[in-house]
Parts: structure tokens; C-alpha cells; sequence
């Protein structure tokens, strides 16, 4: 029999990177965006970008904890998940949200610093998506590697961009906090994993549940 | 930007004079037509299931109307007003409040009445709804999230309950505190604010003739997820300032203080008068989008008020005073 095209992980990727799309449109089709539609869109697209971005920078460690090889192959489709509904999520602001009226947005918005948070996060994503398709890999070598790595720094701007954007203080630990702090504990610790000694530690603790396993009897 | 402002502004006492405030209630009595309120009731939006309207009250809200706000500005539909809260006691999603209030029972309800004040009384609602007039009122309320609505309140001028407890010559300020109920109330259980909510004006501000003890909405009681049973509304500070669920009002002589600047001071100030010119540490208050439309528009000196409260705040420095 011939070998199936699609993993299931590879279909439930798709599936769940298409689905906010999907129920944006079919509530938007129903008028069902709540009685401020705009913000709704912005916050829903935005909300999802986070969401993938941080599914991206877990396939690593997951790989270094568990050993699922498949996970590596599916970095890109996350991210580029992540890359179009950070594109939504910023076209909703400035052509939605300011009319793309380049005058309100730079005055009103652009100079707060959540805002600023938030395009540098999209400008960090922005060469990424390009560059993510083999033939730039190819063409840029061991340059590519290094580029990406910026994906970490995204991860950090993202949860602050997010956190800024909320009425709270996310350092202070008090208001409206607590979906900025699980994507800011997650995001820590998915940047601690890749650590090289924790690394290390990992890789070890894997090999070791392994031989148990292995030699335990039945 | 003062002409502008001029120019929307209007004489006060067209906004202030009660006879200047359509009342449909007093509308519908001099028509003779009131009790042809099954007949409006069906044409009104629907309450939410188990009773976006379920107050302390048994009227029927009533649909949206050509009512405007002196402005001309049309008021907001009961839909769009009963399912967009920000009432962070039952939740911080504004569309998920509509749907957890109906658990919170505001009756029976009292309000303290005491402090710094000669006759320090216990109210019941049905007390307050009887010993004052209750008056429509329809004022524009900004969120300091940046957007707003116009709604027609029904209640009345904090200034009379005031005057009913004999203030002392050293009261200062007044202090208001939100009920704590966290069985009923599931966002009183988070740990990252400091509960009860609690909210305080200067004097002045309270006995401002636009300050109400709001208890109803569109000719009907408050409904729970807009604070029932009696909530502040100051048309002309970001919304936050206007508690909800009062349970206690004090007369103090220190300023009090209030949970949104205790969450964040740099970014919550007692003041929190509607201003344009003085931006939130993180975003820009120049403009605003009004529920309903989808341009945004210029946000006013004080919600559009600033004839009747800017001498309130005559002499301070507005970019200190925050």
C-alpha cells in the first residue's frame, strides 16, 4: 500500500491553522462579531498569531523531551500560520481600526509603545515568512539558521506586545494578566529548554526514561 | 482645538435642566398610554436568557427609539448596551458578562449611607427608588478602552441622597464600594485586583447636578450586567470611574482610594476626566469609536461636558491631575 500523503498531525496543523479564519468569516457572515466587530477581528486575529507563534517554538523542545522527529518538519507550517494572522491581525488595526489613515495611526498609535511592540514583533516575522521556503534556504546557507533564530526574539516581543495591550501589569502581577502570563510562562520556558546545558539535561533525561522503559519487564 | 470644542458644546442649562431630558415614563403618562405596554413590549429587543433585565424592577425595557443625546448623537440599542460590559466582577470578556450576571440576585439590596455625615442611614432600593424621582437621563459614556456609547440611564442626582445624610463640614471626598460576592460573582475570585471594587469623587464632583445614582435603563431597571441594582454614572470621566453594584457610600475626609489606581497608578488616576490631550501611558484617548459606527471620532474635553465641569477643575494641571 501506498504511504499516506498526510500525517495526522500534518492534517490537524492545517486544519486548526484554518479554522479562526474560518470562524471569523462565518461570524462575521452571521453578524455575530459582537457589537464592536473591529476590535473583535483584531483581537481574535491577533490572539491566534500568538497562539501559533508559541506552537512554533514548541516543536523544538517537544522533539529534545520526546524524541517526535515529525515535529521539526512542522516548524514552518506553524510559523507561517502564526505570520498570517499577524498580517490579519495588523491590516485590521491600520486599514480596519484607522481607515488606513497613515495620520491617525502614527499620531494616535504608532508612537505607544504596545504598538511599537507589536509592528516590531511583525517586523521580525515579516523576513522570516519570506525566507522560509527551501530555495532561500538553500541560497542562504548557514546565514538562514542564523535569521531564524530572530523567531526567538519575536516570541518575547509578541507576549509583551500582548501583555502592554491589557489593562494590568504583568510584572506587577495585578489586573487583566492572566492569558499574557501563560503565554509569557510558556514562551520562558520553551526559550529556557533550548539552553544548551538544559538541552543537555533533557536529552539525558529522555535517553534514561528510555532504557527504563526499555528493560523494564512487562 | 478650544473652538472646536466650543462649538459642539451647549449652554448648560439645556443640558442640566431636567425638563430639558425627554422622559418617555412622564411621555407615555401624559399620552395616557402606559398601560399599553404590552403592546411596545413586543417590539422590544429581546432580554438575554434568564433575564438581561431581571433588576429589582418589573418594567419592560422598551426598543430603541429616535432618541439622540443633546449632541444629536442617536442613543445605543438595549442590545448593544446589555451585551458589552466591562465588569471585570464576573468576567474580563465583555460579551461573556451578559451571560454570567444572570446568577447575581440584587435583591433584596441595601446601601450604607455613612461616614463623615449627621444622620448615617441604611437604605433598602425600594427606599431610594421612592424617596427620589427617578429621571431619564441620556449621557454618553467613554471607555477608556477607547470606545463609547450613548444611553438612556434612569436614577437621580447623587447630590440628593447627600444632602438626605447631612454632610459634615470636614467631608472631603465620598467613597463608594461595589458588593463582594464572589459565589455569585466569579471574577471576584481572580487574585490580581485588589477586591472589593471601590471608586471615590471629590465632593464637588458628587454634587455635580450631572452625577446620578443610576438604577435603570431604557424606562427599565438596571440590568444586572450593567450593575444593578443602583450603580454611579459621571458622564464625564472614563467609565471605569462609575461603579457598579454600590453597596456602601462614605464621606471621608482623605482621598479615597480606587482599584483601578491600584492596579496601575501611572495609568489610572483618581481624576480619569475624558480628555483628548492627556494619552493612557499606552495608548492615545484623541479618539474614539463609538458602538454602532465604524470611523472613529474625535473624543471630546470631557466627554463632550466641558461647559458644565471644566470650572471644577479650574487652576489644576490636567496632565498631573490624570
Amino acid at each position: 500500500m501506498k504511504k499516506p500523503r498526510y500525517t495526522p498531525l500534518q492534517i490537524s496543523i492545517h486544519l486548526f491553522g484554518w479554522y479562526p479564519l474560518a470562524w471569523l468569516v462565518v461570524r462575521g457572515l452571521t453578524d455575530n462579531l459582537t457589537v464592536n466587530p473591529i476590535q473583535a477581528i483584531s483581537q481574535w486575529t491577533g490572539y491566534h498569531a500568538i497562539i501559533f507563534l508559541t506552537l512554533s517554538l514548541a516543536c523544538t523542545p517537544l522533539n529534545t523531551l520526546f524524541g517526535w522527529r515529525e515535529l521539526l518538519k512542522r516548524r514552518r507550517a506553524l510559523g507561517l500560520y502564526s505570520f498570517m494572522y499577524a498580517s490579519l491581525h495588523m491590516l485590521s488595526f491600520v486599514g480596519l481600526d484607522y481607515g488606513f489613515s497613515l495620520k491617525f495611526f502614527t499620531e494616535g498609535t504608532a508612537t505607544k509603545p504596545y504598538m511599537l511592540m507589536g509592528i516590531t514583533t511583525f517586523l521580525i516575522l515579516l523576513p522570516l515568512a519570506i525566507t522560509s521556503f527551501k530555495w532561500w534556504m538553500k541560497r542562504m546557507g548557514s546565514g538562514w539558521k542564523t535569521l531564524h533564530k530572530l523567531v526567538y526574539l519575536a516570541g518575547i516581543t509578541a507576549v509583551i506586545h500582548f501583555a502592554w495591550a491589557k489593562k494590568g501589569d504583568l510584572v506587577g502581577l495585578s489586573g487583566d494578566i492572566v492569558k499574557p502570563l501563560v503565554f509569557a510562562i510558556l514562551v520562558a520556558l520553551l526559550l529556557i529548554l533550548r539552553l544548551p546545558p538544559v538541552r543537555r539535561w533533557a536529552s539525558q533525561l529522555k535517553q534514561k526514561t528510555f532504557t527504563i522503559l526499555k528493560t523494564k519487564p512487562v | 482645538m478650544d473652538n472646536k470644542l466650543k462649538h459642539v458644546a451647549v449652554p448648560s442649562s439645556e443640558i442640566t435642566s431636567e425638563s430639558a431630558y425627554f422622559s418617555r415614563r412622564d411621555f407615555l403618562k401624559a399620552m395616557g398610554i402606559v398601560s399599553a405596554g404590552a403592546l411596545l413590549a413586543a417590539c422590544a429587543p429581546k432580554p438575554q436568557p434568564g433575564g438581561a433585565a431581571n433588576g429589582t424592577g418589573n418594567s419592560t425595557p422598551v426598543p430603541a427609539s429616535d432618541q439622540t443625546d443633546e449632541l444629536g448623537d442617536p442613543v445605543n440599542s438595549f442590545d448593544e448596551i446589555t451585551n458589552y460590559n466591562n465588569f471585570y466582577e464576573f468576567t474580563t470578556d465583555k460579551e461573556g458578562v451578559a451571560r454570567l450576571s444572570p446568577k447575581f440576585n440584587p435583591k433584596p439590596w441595601t446601601v450604607e449611607v455613612g461616614g463623615l455625615v449627621h444622620k448615617p442611614q441604611t437604605f433598602g432600593i425600594e427606599d431610594l427608588l421612592a424617596m427620589f424621582d427617578q429621571k431619564e437621563r441620556i449621557y454618553r459614556l467613554r471607555c477608556v478602552e477607547a470606545w463609547s456609547m450613548v444611553i438612556p440611564w434612569m436614577g437621580f442626582e447623587l447630590g440628593e441622597l447627600l444632602k438626605a445624610v447631612e454632610p459634615m463640614a470636614s467631608a472631603k471626598f465620598v467613597r463608594f464600594e461595589t458588593v463582594y460576592r464572589p459565589d455569585e460573582m466569579p471574577g471576584q475570585r481572580s487574585p490580581f485586583y485588589p477586591w472589593p471594587y471601590q471608586e471615590g469623587l471629590r465632593l464637588d464632583e458628587a454634587y455635580h447636578r450631572l452625577t446620578l445614582l443610576g438604577t435603570g435603563l431604557y424606562g427599565g431597571m438596571l440590568p444586572n450586567q450593567n450593575g444593578a441594582p443602583i450603580r454611579l454614572v459621571v458622564p464625564w470621566k472614563y467609565g471605569f470611574k462609575s461603579i457598579k453594584s454600590i453597596v456602601k457610600i462614605e464621606l471621608v475626609e482623605e482621598q479615597p482610594a480606587t482599584l483601578w489606581n491600584a492596579v496601575a497608578s501611572n495609568e489610572y488616576g483618581f481624576y480619569s476626566n475624558v480628555n483628548p490631550e492627556v494619552d493612557h501611558p499606552r495608548w492615545s484617548q484623541a479618539s474614539e469609536r463609538r458602538i454602532g459606527e465604524l470611523k472613529r471620532r474625535e473624543t471630546l474635553m470631557f466627554n463632550g461636558y466641558e461647559e458644565e465641569v471644566a470650572s471644577l477643575y479650574a487652576g489644576m494641571d490636567l496632565k498631573v491631575n490624570y
